[in-house]
């Protein structure tokens, strides 16, 4: 903080033709009602010099004292006079100023506002951002000063924005007809809504029909980064329902295991990426950025392996009756949660995202795509294609198909089925892993992760037809998108609900999904 | 990629004009693992020691000495003799039985016709709340707000009751909306699901679905059900305060009355023409309709009558329990009913009862001696029950009868 102080000294830039801070600023600044203070202060602050930012410093950070009508700058147990910066003795009747929240605010807003005027770009920023949602007139003038001084093209156009938002607020109608020009040509959504405010308390008729104007331009250079950001907000999900129910898909869908258990398997994933993670922090500090490379595989083979001992401990002598698998996978998630509550505590673990998986790219005005999504989107894609070529390409996906359609068969021609069935089932498992070590880099990781995305998951299965690998990936896209597009009509909540209905509804129309299998049976 | 599992004997199969089977379907059971009865069958219990009629009607009476026995114990007999009954475990015991009766409706539903709904916590929560807003009306200008309005609508500034509460301030009115509220949702719900032909696996996946869904509605506060906490505080029913003792073992006996009733119905049902034919429905539905009856009428008269008992239960659970909130409908609840009918035996009516005594019993003790093993004992009891136990603890009991006879 003090080196920042000192920064901000230093820097500072002074107009040319400020004078000094006077005995009567100060007066003015710390005598009399909050009112009269407030007006002395910004009146001050429109023609600051060093004397007076450290002055306001000084009645920000609750160093100046008083004693009758005589004021006093205290530092290192040191008095100082504010106007000519000599030492002086304290009186032992000095008394702390008072400063109410108005007031406390009001020297925020003025030290930021001085600032506008730093030399250091990263201040003026931060100023920038400080004064955002303050559009007091008094404000204009150094503004103004700092707008003319400005040389970064996007602070200039961010303080031209709030030049027409002091604007805006001003009694004078010529002076508002101008802002709404102004206005009309930004693409922040913070516009929008301060167009909007203004409309709501605009009286004089011409100045509303300007500001209409305004806003429906805003809005239509709006309209393209909304709809493009519901779109990949909506991938986004969409990628990370795939990932959870990717797993599934083999699991139930070509095994028809009700596995209930889904859940607890990616939150084991999720705890192996947080245990690599504690890993790399203690032994190997200096790699810690590549830790997520090294948890991929780990949370792959953890929940496998669980997986494993899973099928061959329980699930399969209960192979054809789906709904004791429903039971029992429910005892057994049960179970997981309980043991991960043993083992590291009921409480939330944190799992930090690496360096490079921060920010993101900044697309249009009010669409940036955040790296981790875009991370998670590729990462999905990668398992998908992955598990196809497992499971289209290779010798033990060529058993896993032939085991699920026809098991006598497979079994004559000499292929170990339990062993195949093993070995699939672990690999559903697997992949809920992975789908869990990405969670872990989007939302909390805790016992109860699993629980959240159970039915989100079986619903992507049904929805995309049991057994069909293409429908559960059309159903998490559409499902995804579908959930964020009604989010930005109805709310998170609600918009969830529809699409719960939606499912059932669907259902109801084509109870197999969106790629039914095609058969004769009586009993499809 | 619309087919990405390339099936091997495709090509054969479309040479014969055929097309492959479902994936379910083809898991069937082979030679090199035990044999196990197909989906929702299960092996009748028979006249086991506890169905035959002189076991039915033991179980019974001892239903009837319960009732009678446990408030006299509680209130009559003086506090630290040996045989006082502790408020609490009177308490405990009437939650345990409005728990059986949710359980007895699981087995009409999923023991008798084959139908596993993993939303039973709806109705049982519909009837809970439909009590719970009578009761929030009972307490009159008597909450933290002095105001006619419950409090939670004073506090989110509120100024009228909502039109769903229209009829919360008449007892005759919320005693036919506690039937005719979960009754009403049952039937939308199975008619559509029924008609589809909705079965197996896919009824329990949506059932879920629409417990969550009415889990995140109700936590919303402008539904108008109090949000995330629900109902709570309450006073008075039918103008008597509710914490009196004699209050408290009225609802009891309600309760133990009601379980009674409502297991010698399903007595009655299962025994009757219908029980059969829903029983056949279970084992073979294709060939019940092949022989001329229409299932959708069967399926969807269960399906409303076992959530009307679900209404029920959760009616007299609400004033026991003193607090109702959308927990109720969390999907895990509706499970655990299923677990309890599980454990005690599915088909046989005595069975879910004593699953749902056993489970609840088991939780009200692990979790106050040794509450982190609660969770581990539950997951084991499930997994052991359906490995071990395909007919639950009636059928356990069976079966020990047996050898011992022979």
């Amino acid at each position: 903080m003090l080196l920042r102080h000192l920064l901000f000294y230093a820097t500072l830039f002074i107009a040319t033709h400020a004078h000094a801070l006077s005995a009567d600023e100060v007066k003015g600044i710390i005598f009399g009602e909050t009112d009269t203070r407030v007006e002395a202060l910004n009146k001050a602050a429109l023609t600051a010099d060093e004397k007076t930012v450290a002055f306001i410093q000084a009645l920000s950070d609750d160093a100046v004292k008083t004693s009758g009508d005589k004021v006093f700058v205290v530092k290192d147990d040191k008095a100082f006079d504010p106007v000519t910066g000599a030492e002086q003795p304290l009186p032992p009747d000095a008394e702390d100023v008072i400063n109410p929240n108005m007031m406390r605010s009001e020297l925020d807003n003025a030290l930021a506002a001085l600032k506008l005027l730093s030399k250091d770009e990263q201040l003026r920023r931060e100023a920038i951002k400080t004064l955002g949602s303050d559009s007091d007139e008094a404000r204009l003038p150094l503004i103004e000063k700092a707008y003319a001084a400005e040389t970064v093209p996007a602070l200039k156009d961010q303080l031209e924005m709030m030049r027409a938002a002091i604007l805006l607020g001003s009694s004078d109608k010529a002076k508002r007809l101008e802002a709404a020009g102004l206005l009309s040509a930004s693409k922040n959504p913070a516009t929008k809504t301060v167009l909007i405010e203004r409309l709501g308390t605009e009286l004089d008729a011409d100045v509303k029909v300007a500001l209409q104007a305004a806003l429906a331009k805003v809005e239509a250079s709006l309209a393209w980064g909304d709809k493009l950001g519901a779109i990949f907000s909506g991938i986004s999900l969409g990628s990370i329902l795939l990932l959870v129910a990717l797993g599934l898909a083999i699991t139930y869908g070509l095994m028809g295991v009700i596995n209930m258990a889904h859940g607890e398997l990616m939150m084991i994933g999720a705890y192996a990426t947080y245990v690599v993670q504690g890993l790399f922090q203690k032994y190997l500090p200096g790699a810690f950025d590549w830790y997520l490379l090294a948890a991929v595989p780990v949370a792959f083979l953890a929940s496998a392996l669980m997986g494993a001992v899973l099928e061959r401990s329980v699930i399969r002598f209960l192979y054809g009756r789906p709904l004791e698998t429903l039971l029992a996978t429910w005892g057994i998630s049960l179970m997981l949660q309980q043991l991960v509550r043993t083992i590291f505590g009921a409480q939330n673990v944190g799992v930090e995202n690496p360096v490079w998986m921060s920010g993101g790219v900044q697309v249009l005005g009010n669409l940036s795509l955040p790296y981790n999504r875009l991370v998670i989107i590729g990462f999905a894609i990668a398992v998908l294609l992955g598990m196809g070529w497992l499971i289209g390409k290779t010798r033990l996906g060529l058993f896993v198909r032939g085991v699920t359609q026809n098991r006598p068969i497979a079994s004559c021609m000499g292929v170990n089925t339990a062993r195949i069935d093993t070995y699939a089932f672990a690999l559903g498992s697997g992949i809920a892993g992975l789908a869990g070590c990405a969670l872990s880099q989007v939302g909390n990781v805790g016992p109860d992760l699993g629980q959240g995305y159970i039915v989100d998951a079986f619903m992507v299965v049904v929805l995309g037809g049991v057994g069909q690998l293409a429908g559960t990936v059309y159903a998490a896209m559409g499902l995804g998108i579908l959930n964020k597009f009604l989010e930005g009509w109805t709310g998170a909540v609600l918009a969830k609900i529809a699409v719960l209905v939606f499912i059932i509804i669907f259902i109801q129309k084509r109870p197999q999904g969106i790629f039914a299998m095609k058969g004769r049976s009586a009993e499809a | 990629m619309s087919t990405p599992f390339p099936t091997i004997n495709e090509s054969l199969l479309a040479e014969q004009g055929m097309e492959p089977t479902r994936v379910a379907s083809v898991a069937a059971p082979v030679a090199d693992r035990p044999t196990a009865p197909p989906t929702g069958r299960v092996e009748l219990p028979g006249k086991g020691p506890l169905l035959t009629r002189s076991g039915w009607s033991a179980f019974v009476i001892a239903l009837i000495v319960v009732c009678a026995v446990a408030p006299m114990l509680n209130l009559w007999v003086p506090e630290g003799h040996a045989l006082h009954l502790s408020t609490y475990a009177v308490a405990l015991l009437g939650k345990i039985m409005c728990y059986a009766i949710c359980a007895l409706a699981m087995d009409l539903i999923w023991g008798y016709t084959g139908i596993l709904s993993l939303g039973h916590g709806v109705f049982f929560a519909l009837g809970g709340y439909t009590m719970g807003m009578y009761l929030m009306r009972q307490i009159g200008a008597d909450g933290n707000y002095k105001s006619n309005l419950p409090d939670f609508m004073v506090f989110l500034d509120w100024k009228e009751l909502p039109w769903h509460w229209t009829f919360s301030d008449s007892f005759v009115a919320t005693l036919i909306l506690i039937v005719a509220v979960p009754g009403v949702v049952a039937f939308v719900f199975g008619y559509f699901a029924f008609r589809s032909r909705i079965k197996g696996v896919y009824f329990s996946i949506i059932t879920q679905a629409m417990t969550f869904a009415a889990m995140l509605l109700f936590f919303r506060n402008e539904t108008g059900f109090g949000g995330n906490n629900g109902f709570t505080d309450f006073k008075r029913i039918l103008d008597i305060p509710i914490a009196t003792p004699s209050m408290r073992m009225t609802l009891f006996v309600m309760t133990g009355l009601t379980l009674l009733g409502f297991f010698l119905f399903a007595k009655w049902l299962v025994g009757s023409k219908f029980g059969r034919v829903l029983q056949a429905i279970r084992d073979a539905e294709t060939r019940v309709m092949f022989s001329g009856y229409s299932p959708l009428g069967y399926k969807l008269t269960i399906w409303v009558i076992s959530a009307v008992m679900c209404g029920v239960a959760g009616a007299l659970y609400v004033p026991q329990v003193g607090i109702i909130n959308p927990g109720e409908m969390s999907p895990a609840n509706s499970i655990e009913i299923a677990i309890w009918a599980a454990v005690g035996g599915r088909a046989s009516l005595i069975g879910p009862i004593v699953g749902a005594f056993i489970v609840n019993g088991a939780k009200s003790w692990l979790t106050v001696a040794y509450p982190e093993f609660w969770l581990y004992f539950l997951g084991a009891l499930f997994i052991g029950v359906t490995l071990f136990l395909p007919n639950g603890v009636v059928g356990l009991v069976k079966k020990l009868r047996k050898g011992a006879e022979q």
